[in-house]
């Protein structure tokens, strides 16, 4: 009885221990982002593109590599959504009896999951040669949705897996297609899970700089076609903090604070988008 | 039986390599109750599903034989299979809304046949919200989602939504199970008012259950049909040695 009560509190510590340390982990990159960027963080920052002699600590700002970071990631996101919901669905619900099949198809998202995102943007890059297409937002889209859409896929799958058969069989009772089951039904239930889904991808996209080096480039201006290149916030922070002027590195940070900002400020929006659906799921 | 509403011919149905119904043949008699009774794992819950073809989705099942509803053969039809389970109404175990607000969950079945005009549905709603006698606990809170209700509230809400579609046969598998004893005795004296106007079968092992309500009682053991008749022949003079000693209670 008594060891019982040792191992309880042994792993009570060990699991407090590894929140602690998850904890400060963030907090200690919040940190270091936030104290060495807030200093050069201001509104000329945000608000204009570079001027001649920035990135050699003069006058401008990153608003390029903002406004080209949201299209970009945004743009990708979406598009995989609408690739990547259909399929989640399909995978779930009309090949529901096919659970080999089902089971190589989850393996090889996994896989594709794991694939380093430099070799997306070199495949990318490839492809984009043999069709002389030059680096643009475009092409960047295209490559992050392909970069995104295995984690879009196996999100939104692992959230309609949870989905309960009774539920399943109440749809189908009612003389609902599968279309209708899906659509009406699984989607209603799973809007919380899909904002994470949404989130993951989103989170990815707009924080992969190897991706788009080759794709969509990096330019000083904002773009205003799809044909035309793309800056990026990872490509602005991974630049100017190559530079030997302690003044642009610190705009680096500032830099990695924006896209630290940016990202909070989506996924507190879409939180609270996704729990306005929440009430209406019906528990397991 | 003359004209059984539904007749079910040497049904067998193997899940991988076991089987779960073996040879059954069963006639259902039109708006009446029919209770399906046995033991549980006997294949009660199994045969139900197969009547509106729930057994379709699940992976692995081998059905083989006739099931004939308004004598068409359900299993080998050129039917859409939705429009077959438009028919039937299911009431399973425990209930499960459909993740939307209350007026949807009743909306849900006639939008997906096209009625759409909000005059209409509203009248509907109402009605199957009053014959499922849930309209006065939620007509101030139609547009709230049906997951905040109680469960015995949301079998009532199942039930209206069942009976939205119009169907002519109401399938249930042991609704009450789930229930507090007053929300089960109004689910029990509802089908007796609804056999007036549709073909109720009902799966449960509540023997005292299938007393009250039964007009014809099917009694399964291990996936066989042992004995099936009107609920007098059942109840006071059983054939079957099975029958005799599970009314006695001897095996559960």
């Amino acid at each position: 009885m008594k060891l019982r009560k040792v191992e309880e509190h042994v792993f009570l510590f060990l699991m407090r221990l590894s929140a602690l340390l998850i904890g400060f982990a963030l907090l200690a990159i919040i940190w270091s982002i936030f104290s060495k960027g807030l200093g050069s963080l201001n509104w000329q920052m945000i608000s204009e593109v570079p001027k001649g002699g920035y990135y050699f600590g003069k006058e401008g700002g990153i608003l390029n590599a903002i406004i080209g970071s949201l299209y970009l990631s945004l743009g990708a996101t979406v598009l995989a959504l609408v690739i990547g919901l259909p399929i989640a669905l399909f995978i779930n619900i009309h090949l529901s009896k096919r659970r080999r099949l089902v089971n190589v198809v989850r393996l090889i998202l996994d896989i594709l999951w794991g694939v380093p995102s430099i070799v997306y943007g070199a495949f990318g890059f490839t492809v984009m040669i043999f069709f002389g297409v030059k680096t643009s937002l475009m092409a960047g889209i295209i490559v992050i949705t392909a970069l995104i859409l295995p984690i879009m896929i196996r999100s939104l799958d692992e959230v309609f897996k949870e989905v309960p058969m009774g539920l399943k069989e109440a749809s189908y009772s009612l003389g609902s297609t599968k279309s209708e089951t899906a659509y009406k039904v699984y989607v209603r239930q799973c809007v919380p899970g899909l904002v994470t889904a949404v989130l993951l991808s989103l989170g990815r996209g707009i924080g992969d700089a190897a991706s788009v080096l080759f794709t969509s480039g990096y330019t000083d201006n904002i773009p205003t076609a799809l044909d035309q290149p793309a800056a990026t916030l990872p490509l602005a922070i991974f630049f100017q903090l190559g530079s030997p002027i302690p003044e642009v590195q610190n705009r680096a940070y500032a830099a990695a604070a924006v896209l630290t900002i940016i990202i909070l400020v989506i996924s507190i929006l879409a939180r609270i988008v996704g729990n306005k659906y929440q009430k209406n799921k019906i528990k397991a | 039986m003359e004209n059984p509403k539904i007749k079910v011919q040497n049904l067998n149905l193997f899940i991988g390599k076991q089987q779960i119904l073996k040879n059954v043949n069963v006639e259902i008699p039109e708006k009446k109750i029919t209770i399906i009774i046995g033991p549980s794992g006997c294949g009660k819950t199994t045969l139900l599903k197969s009547l509106n073809r729930l057994t379709d989705i699940y992976e692995d099942i081998n059905v083989q034989g006739n099931i004939f509803i308004n004598n068409e053969d359900i299993l080998n039809t050129k039917t859409d299979i939705t429009i077959l389970r438009k028919k039937m109404g299911l009431l399973s175990q425990r209930p499960y809304p459909l993740p939307m607000n209350i007026y949807d969950n009743i909306a849900y079945g006639l939008r997906i046949s096209g009625r759409k005009q909000k005059k209409y549905l509203d009248k509907r709603v109402e009605h199957y919200l009053k014959q499922a006698n849930l309209w006065d606990e939620v007509k101030d809170r139609l547009k709230s989602p049906a997951s905040a209700l109680s469960i015995g509230q949301q079998q009532r809400l199942c039930l209206a939504r069942g009976l939205a579609v119009d169907p002519e046969i109401i399938l249930a598998d042991e609704p009450t199970s789930a229930l507090d004893p007053i929300s089960s005795q109004y689910i029990e004296e509802k089908f007796v008012q609804l056999k007036e106007h549709y073909t109720i079968i009902m799966v449960t092992h509540i023997l005292r259950q299938a007393r009250r309500i039964a007009d014809y009682v099917v009694f399964m053991y291990l996936g066989e049909i042992i004995e099936q008749g009107t609920a007098e022949e059942f109840f006071n003079n059983p054939q079957q040695e099975k029958t005799k000693a599970y009314l006695k209670g001897l095996f559960n």
